[in-house]
C-alpha cells in the first residue's frame, strides 16, 4: 500500500475528538516509511547519474559539507562502506539527515543535473542507502570506523541530546574528551525522536542512530536533567572544562487570539510528541474537523499525521501565500497527496466554543506594501481540534548574552560566557535544521579542542573535498571575486 | 529514400548490414529470424571438420561502464559445435528461401590443402554466396594450429587463401585477426593469395575481468578461466584504425573490406563505410538487444544519407580515406581554442578540474558572492592549446572548439624549423 493512499481511507467520520477512527489493522501501516529505500541496483543506477562535479554545488549547499560526489562515486563502485564513512565523518547524523533534510532546497536544488536535465540526482536516497547499510552492519557486528582517542583528561558537559548535542558529544568523545550529556527528557535524539513526523524516521530510526553515535564510548548520558531546573551554568562551568549548549527551542509561540485555552487547542509539537511516543496509535485523539495554523514543516507534519490517523477534514491555514510558506514544495506536495486542504492569506481572529473548541474565525489578509494587513473580511471554519504551528522560541538560559531571540555566539560557537559554547536551533547562525545542528556540534567540538589544546592538531584525519587545492575547500569569494 | 543495396566482391545484399559469424548465425532458426527482422546478410558461424568441437559452459564476460551493461564483450566459445551435415543442410535451405540475402559461410579447418578442398566441395552445393576464412579466432582453435595461429603468419594467410581460390567458384573473404602488430601484412598476404575481400576485425585477445572472489578470469569455468575474444562498442576505435590502414595502404587500397568491430548504430556503420567498407558486420549489438536493431541501422543510415544528399552507398564509401594521414602530415599552424557557452553551462567544474589537474591550466574559476552562488568557468585563451579535453568531459556539451583563422601557411612537422630532419 502506498504511503499516500492510506491517509485517504478514514473509517470513522463522526464528529468529536476520539481515537480509533481507523480500522485496527491500519495502525501498523499508517506511518510506514514515506520513501521506499533504494535497492542495490537502483542505487547503482542513480549513482551513475552523478557527474562527479568539482567544487560541487551540492557540497556548497550542504550545511554540513558532506563530500557528496565522492560518496556517490563510492556507491557506484560498490564501496558502500567508504561512502558511509565519508558521510558520517562530515555529519554523524547523516542517516537522519538523509531522511529529514529539505534536500529540495539544499543539495538537490543545487545539483547540476537539475539544470542539465530537470531531475537532480537523488542525493538523499543515496545517502540513506549508504548509511542504512552501514548502520545495519554495525548492528550486526558492532564494528565501526569511529574510534575514541584515549582520554585526554578533560571533561565537557553537553546540554541536550538533540542533533547538535549528539554531534558535539560524538566529535568530542572521538577527540578523547570525557563527555556527559544532560538531557531533560527521557530519551535522546531531540526532534528526531520527539518532533519529526514518524513516517520520515520509520522503524525506530532515531533511537537506532543514537545507539550508534553513543557506541563510540566516552559519553555518559543523564536523563531528566534540565538546565535552569536541575543544573546551572555556573555549576557546570565549575565541574567541567567546557560546556556545550544544544538546548534547541523549548517554547511555542502563541496565537494571541481569544479562545486559545479552550480544550482541543494545542501546540503542534506537543501532539507530534504524543504520536511519536504512544504505544497505541488508536488511542490518539483525532478530531473530525482539524485546523492547523502555520506554514512551516511542523504545520505540514501535524496536518498529515492527523489526516492519516483518520481526521475527515484537515485544513492548514497560513497567513501569507504558498510561496512564502516555510514548508518546501516537497512538503506541500506530501500534504496535498494526503488530502490536506490549504487555505492561504488568512490569519486567526478568534477560537470559539463552550469548553472545547467548536469553530475558528479567520480574517483574510493582503499585502499593503510589504506589510501584511487584515482586510476586515472574515470566514469561520468548523473545528474540533486546532493545532498551533507558528514557530518555536528559545527559553533563554540565564547569564548569556542574546542576539535577538537566540543565544549569541561568535564564529567558533563560543557564547558570552568563557568556556560555554552553543549550537543548533538555539543560536542564530543557519536555518533550524538537523543538518545545521550537526554541523554546529562538529565545529563547536573542534573549537573546544583548539581552545583546550592550543596549537595541537586534531588527533584524526579530516578529509577535505578538494585535496588538490591544499585542502582549501569549497570556493568562497576572495577579494576581487576570483579564486 | 537512399539506396542501401550493397555489392561487395560480387556478393549482393539489400543492405550492408550483415550478422557476423558468431552465435547469432549458428543455425537456421536464428538466421531466419534475422532475415525476417531485415538483416541484409549473414556470415554463418564457422564450420569445421567433424567430429564437431565441444564448447564449455560459461562462455561470455563483459565490461559494464557506469550502468551501460556491455561496453565490451568477451567470449571463449569455439566454432560451431553442431555436425557439419546439419549446418550444410540448413545453409542450403536458408539460401533457397532467402535468395536476395547474402549468405557467406565461415570456415576453419586444419592448415592442409586437402582439408580445405574437402570442405569447399561440401559448401559449394549449398548455394552460399561466398566463404569467409576464419583466421582470427584467438582462443581454443589457435592452440590447434587454426584461427589466429594462421592469421598471425602472413605466409600462411596467403597460402590458404590461394588454396581456396583454386578450389571454389565462391568469392573468398579473408577474416583478419587484430592480434598482430601491423594489420597491413596479413591484408597484403591475403591480396597476394587472391582474396576477393578482407573482413576485419576479428576479436581481440583479452581477459575481460577477474572475479575477485574466485580469483579467476571471467567467464569462469569451474573456478578457472582463459583468455577470450574481445568485441563490442569498446573495440570500435581499434577496428576503425585497422580498416583505415588497409584502405590507405597503396598495396591493398581498393581491396573490398567488410568492416567489423563494435558497430551498434547506423552512425558506426557510416564511419566504417566512409573508410571504405563495402559491407559491415554486427554481432555484439544484436546479442545485447536482439535482431530488431537492424530497423534503426537501416532507416537511420538511409535518413542520414538523404540529409547529406548521398543516393547510394558508393556516394560516400571511402570518402574519409584521403583525410587519414600520418601525424607528420598534420598542419602545425592549425589552432583551435575552447569556448564555453555560459548560458548552457551547468557549473559542474569538470572542465576546470580536467584542465587544472591534467592539462594546461587554461580555465579559470570565478566565484560568486556567496558560497552557494554558482562558480563561473572561463577559458584563458592565451593558455589553451586546443586539446579538446574540456569539451570531451563536459556533460552538457556546452564547450565548442573554435578554429582560429590565423592566415598562416600549411606547416607540417616535415617542414617545421624545430625538426632537425626537416627538408629545407
Amino acid at each position: 500500500m502506498s504511503h499516500a493512499n492510506l491517509g485517504l481511507t478514514p473509517r470513522d467520520a463522526s464528529p468529536g475528538v476520539k481515537g480509533g477512527r481507523l480500522g485496527p489493522t491500519l495502525y501498523g501501516k499508517v506511518f510506514c516509511d514515506l520513501t521506499a529505500p533504494l535497492d542495490q541496483k537502483e542505487a547503482e543506477v542513480e549513482a551513475s547519474r552523478c557527474y562527479y562535479c568539482y567544487d560541487a554545488p551540492c557540497i556548497r549547499s550542504c550545511p554540513s559539507e558532506i563530500d557528496i560526489p565522492s560518496f556517490i562515486r563510492k556507491i557506484g563502485s560498490g564501496n558502500v562502506k567508504g561512502a558511509a564513512v565519508d558521510i558520517l565523518d562530515a555529519n554523524i547524523l547523516g542517516g537522519s539527515c538523509a531522511r529529514v533534510c529539505p534536500v529540495e532546497t539544499l543539495c538537490q536544488e543545487a545539483c547540476v543535473r537539475d539544470k542539465a536535465d530537470g531531475k537532480p540526482v537523488e542525493i538523499a536516497k543515496l545517502q540513506r542507502y549508504a548509511t542504512d547499510a552501514y548502520l545495519e552492519t554495525f548492528e550486526k557486528t558492532k564494528e565501526q570506523h569511529f574510534t575514541r582517542e584515549k582520554s585526554n583528561g578533560k571533561k565537557v558537559a553537553v546540554i541536550g541530546a538533540g542533533p547538535a548535542g549528539l554531534s558535539a558529544a560524538h566529535n568530542l568523545a572521538r577527540m578523547g574528551f570525557d563527555v556527559t550529556i544532560f538531557e531533560a527528557k527521557a530519551k535522546a535524539g531531540g526532534l528526531n525522536e520527539y518532533g519529526i513526523a514518524p513516517y520520515k524516521v520509520a522503524d525506530n530510526f532515531a533511537a537506532r542512530e543514537v545507539a550508534f553515535i553513543l557506541s563510540i564510548g566516552g559519553i555518559k548520558i543523564e536523563y531528566g536533567k534540565a538546565l535552569g531546573k536541575d543544573l546551572s551554568l555556573d555549576g557546570l562551568r565549575k565541574d567541567f572544562d567546557a560546556v556545550f549548549l544544544g538546548v534547541g527551542l523549548g517554547a511555542n509561540n502563541a496565537l494571541g487570539v481569544p479562545g486559545e485555552t479552550l480544550d482541543g487547542v494545542q501546540d503542534a509539537t506537543k501532539k507530534i510528541e504524543e504520536i511519536r511516543q504512544t504505544k497505541d496509535l488508536s488511542k490518539v485523539a483525532v478530531g473530525r474537523d482539524v485546523l492547523v495554523v502555520g506554514g512551516g514543516n511542523t504545520a505540514v507534519d501535524i496536518a498529515v499525521q492527523m489526516k492519516r490517523l483518520g481526521a475527515e477534514f484537515v485544513t492548514l491555514v497560513y497567513r501569507r501565500g504558498e510561496e512564502q510558506m516555510g514548508a518546501t514544495w516537497h512538503e506541500r506536495e506530501i500534504a496535498a497527496n494526503n488530502g490536506v486542504l490549504l487555505k492561504t492569506w488568512a490569519m486567526p481572529k478568534e477560537i470559539r466554543g463552550e469548553k472545547a473548541v467548536r469553530e475558528m474565525e479567520f480574517e483574510y489578509t493582503e499585502l499593503s506594501g510589504s506589510k501584511l494587513v487584515g482586510t476586515g473580511k472574515t470566514f469561520t471554519l468548523k473545528a474540533d481540534q486546532v493545532f498551533k504551528a507558528i514557530g518555536q522560541k528559545l527559553v533563554a538560559p540565564t547569564g548569556l548574552e542574546l542576539d535577538g531571540s537566540k543565544i549569541k555566539v561568535d564564529a567558533n560557537f563560543a557564547t558570552s560566557l568563557p568556556g560555554v559554547y552553543a549550537g543548533g536551533d538555539c543560536v542564530k547562525e543557519g536555518e533550524d535544521l538537523t543538518v545545521t545542528s550537526a554541523q554546529h556540534g562538529k565545529l563547536a567540538a573542534r573549537a573546544i579542542f583548539a581552545k583546550l589544546f592550543p596549537g595541537k592538531a586534531l588527533p584524526y584525519f579530516v578529509p577535505s573535498p578538494n585535496p588538490q587545492d591544499d585542502g582549501r575547500s569549497l570556493a568562497v569569494p576572495a577579494p576581487g571575486g576570483k579564486i | 529514400m537512399a539506396d542501401l543495396s550493397c555489392t561487395i566482391a560480387g556478393v549482393k545484399s539489400p543492405n550492408p548490414f550483415w550478422l557476423a559469424s558468431a552465435p547469432p548465425t549458428d543455425k537456421k532458426y536464428n538466421v531466419e529470424r534475422a532475415f525476417k527482422a531485415g538483416w541484409g546478410g549473414v556470415v554463418w558461424k564457422t564450420l569445421g571438420e567433424d567430429p564437431p568441437v565441444v564448447n564449455v559452459s560459461s562462455r561470455y564476460g563483459a565490461i559494464e561502464v557506469n550502468g551501460f551493461k556491455i561496453a565490451g564483450l568477451n567470449n571463449v566459445e569455439l566454432i560451431t559445435d553442431r555436425p557439419l551435415e546439419v549446418n550444410l543442410r540448413e545453409i542450403a535451405e536458408v539460401k533457397k528461401a532467402w535468395p536476395d540475402r547474402a549468405v557467406i559461410v565461415s570456415l576453419m579447418v586444419p592448415c592442409e590443402e586437402e582439408s580445405w578442398k574437402k570442405i569447399l566441395k561440401k559448401v559449394e552445393p549449398t548455394g552460399a554466396d561466398g566463404i569467409e576464412l576464419n583466421f582470427g579466432c584467438p582462443h581454443g582453435m589457435s592452440e590447434r594450429g587454426m584461427g589466429s595461429a594462421v592469421g598471425q603468419v602472413p605466409e600462411y594467410v596467403e597460402m590458404v587463401t590461394r588454396w581456396c581460390k583454386a578450389n571454389t567458384r565462391m568469392p573468398v573473404f579473408v577474416k583478419l585477426t587484430p592480434n598482430i602488430s601491423d594489420v597491413r601484412m596479413p591484408a597484403r598476404a591475403a591480396k597476394r593469395g587472391g582474396a576477393d575481400a578482407v573482413s576485419l576485425i576479428n576479436t581481440i585477445n583479452s581477459i575481460v575481468t577477474i572475479d575477485l572472489d574466485q580469483m579467476a578470469p571471467t567467464p569462469t569455468v569451474g573456478g578457472k578461466g582463459t583468455h577470450g575474444g574481445y568485441c563490442g562498442p569498446a573495440v570500435k576505435p581499434i577496428a576503425l584504425n585497422m580498416v583505415a590502414e588497409i584502405a590507405r595502404d597503396p598495396e591493398t587500397h581498393g581491396l573490398p573490406i567488410s568492416g567489423i568491430g563494435g558497430i551498434s548504430t547506423w552512425r558506426d556503420a557510416a564511419e566504417f563505410i566512409s573508410l571504405g567498407s563495402g559491407s559491415v558486420q554486427v554481432c555484439t549489438a544484436a546479442m545485447h538487444y536482439g535482431f530488431k536493431i537492424v530497423q534503426d541501422l537501416n532507416d537511420g543510415l538511409s535518413n542520414w544519407m538523404d540529409e547529406k544528399g548521398y543516393k547510394k552507398l558508393s556516394d560516400f564509401m571511402g570518402r574519409a580515406i584521403p583525410n587519414v594521414k600520418n601525424w607528420n602530415e598534420l598542419d602545425l599552424n592549425f589552432k583551435t581554442i575552447a569556448n564555453i557557452n555560459q548560458d548552457q553551462c551547468v557549473n559542474c567544474g569538470l572542465c576546470y578540474v580536467a584542465c587544472e589537474d591534467t592539462s594546461h591550466q587554461s580555465i579559470k574559476k570565478i566565484a560568486g558572492l556567496t558560497r552557494r552562488d554558482p562558480i563561473r568557468y572561463e577559458v584563458i585563451e592565451e593558455e589553451c592549446v586546443g586539446c579538446n579535453l574540456c569539451a570531451l568531459v563536459c556533460p552538457v556539451n556546452c564547450i565548442t572548439m573554435v578554429d582560429q583563422k590565423r592566415d598562416l601557411p600549411y606547416l607540417p612537422w616535415t617542414k617545421h624549423p624545430n625538426n632537425p630532419m626537416a627538408a629545407r
